[in-house]
């Protein structure tokens, strides 16, 4: 095979990029006010479906580093405790990538399965940790809530990042 | 040697090198949790940073966002306009005496003042601001706005919708700030029970309703009263109103919040001139970045 020339490389580099720019632009998109009633308070964290995703698809282009950075850019722009997200979506990016091949190996609705596992997690965890860093209980109900809407509506956005994934990295 | 035995070697070292990776940035997100409850300097002025970057595509991508709700509601609206329109009519009529009663509330309360030489608060000024962002989850309750330290916002005013009070300034950049709602898990606030007089602090749980906490007397409470704040801490004007109380099947008693979280668009940041029991004036600019 012939040396790949600059602009060819260059324009791998951008593909490359996807799965990171497309998980920001999640987290972006999850803080847009969308003025619906009741939905203001159990918003899905939307970011933390595109690290599930890649992280299972692609660990190569989203690593355990970008999960981290995401969730940190997740805690200051959301007025989370700081570092809370980032542990989470480190500890989601692990559980995604360590159980891919079982996940790749089976369907979507494993992978879903899986993903709910993940959400589970995360909510509970964030859940313990905004707690103790406040000193006093959060209400668990709207982060119940919060955690149906995010397994549910995972199947939307894992199609939107399934099409982008196969329009921009499919000659790999 | 032979290149299976290295290329397995290889494959021990990456996978210790990801698991060091790993423990690594846990051990990082621990650290920061608790550098962030330290609460320095540092980790305000990155969040300001951060919001501030992000305010103007925030902006952007809102606009659209803004313009199919208006879509979506006002094709939701059409169905109702007759009715509405009767309603209105009503409370139009209901608001004519009411703007009656006012005029002479007004001349009678100002008549008094002068007979009492009473001195009056301080004018407020005020700020008008676009929310681009609500930190929608359930684990943080605070809105986006595009005003900073730039327009005259500092931390601690109270920011008001049409309704009511909304919440606080809990982090000032230079064009952007994030206002901390009533309903979040660390908002405080001083409040009174409007006709009998009870104070009590209303403290949110991110949940919908905030709870009534340190109530002065348990005794008269009457469920539906109106709730505002009562000024006291010096951090807000009192008499704002916040919402009705209500008691709820547990006994606990809590805050139904005037405010419509998905109805918020523009948002006014009210400078009483009060600021200072939290920030001191000579702070200035970095006054944002410090608690």
């Amino acid at each position: 095979m012939r040396p790949a020339g600059l602009t060819q490389r260059l324009d791998i580099a951008a593909r490359h990029l996807l799965p990171v720019l497309f998980t920001l632009f999640l987290l972006l998109v999850s803080l847009l006010p969308l003025k619906l009633p009741g939905l203001a308070g159990i918003m899905p964290p939307l970011a933390l479906m595109g690290v599930f995703y890649w992280g299972v698809y692609r660990p190569d282009l989203l690593n355990g580093l970008s999960a981290f950075v995401i969730g940190i850019a997740q805690d200051l722009l959301f007025g989370l405790p700081i570092g809370v997200s980032a542990l989470v979506m480190l500890l989601v990016h692990g559980f995604a990538q360590t159980r891919r091949r079982s996940f790749l190996s089976h369907g979507f609705l494993v992978v879903w399965v899986g993903f709910a596992l993940a959400a589970a997690g995360a909510s509970l965890l964030t859940w313990i940790l905004v707690s103790v860093l406040a000193g006093t209980a959060t209400n668990p109900n709207p982060a119940f809530t919060q955690f149906v809407l995010t397994v549910l509506t995972y199947p939307l956005f894992a199609r939107l990042m399934g099409l982008a994934h196969q329009t921009l990295l499919k000659e790999e | 040697m032979k290149p299976s035995g290295s290329t397995a070697r290889l494959a021990i070292v990456r996978q210790l090198a990801q698991r060091f990776a790993f423990a690594t940035m846990a051990v990082a997100a621990f650290a920061l949790m608790l550098v962030g409850k330290a609460d320095t300097v540092l980790v305000e002025r990155l969040r300001a940073t951060a919001v501030d970057t992000v305010t103007p595509i925030l902006e952007m991508l809102s606009r659209p966002a803004a313009t199919m709700a208006e879509v979506v509601d006002n094709v939701r609206q059409l169905g109702h306009i007759r009715t509405e329109n009767t309603l209105l009519r009503d409370e139009n009529q209901k608001l004519l005496r009411w703007q009656e009663a006012a005029r002479r509330l007004e001349s009678e309360n100002a008549q008094l003042k002068e007979l009492l030489n009473f001195v009056p608060g301080p004018d407020a000024g005020f700020v008008a601001a676009r929310v681009v962002a609500d930190s929608g989850g359930a684990f943080a309750h605070s809105v986006l706005i595009n005003a900073g330290l730039r327009d005259g916002v500092r931390k601690g005013q109270a920011v008001v919708s049409g309704e009511g009070l909304i919440g606080r300034v809990h982090q000032v950049g230079q064009h952007s700030s994030r206002v901390l709602l009533l309903t979040d898990l660390n908002s405080h606030l001083p409040v009174m029970l409007e006709t009998s007089r009870t104070r009590a602090i209303m403290t949110g749980d991110n949940g919908e309703r905030p709870k009534l906490n340190y109530l002065s007397d348990t005794l008269r409470l009457l469920p539906g009263d109106r709730v505002v704040t009562s000024g006291h801490g010096g951090v807000l004007p009192p008499g704002l109103p916040v919402g009705l109380m209500l008691q709820g099947p547990d006994g606990v008693v809590r805050v139904e919040p005037f405010v419509n979280r998905h109805k918020l668009e523009y948002v006014r940041i009210v400078d009483y001139g009060l600021g200072g029991a939290i920030t001191p004036p000579e702070e200035g600019v970095s006054a944002g970045a410090k608690r």
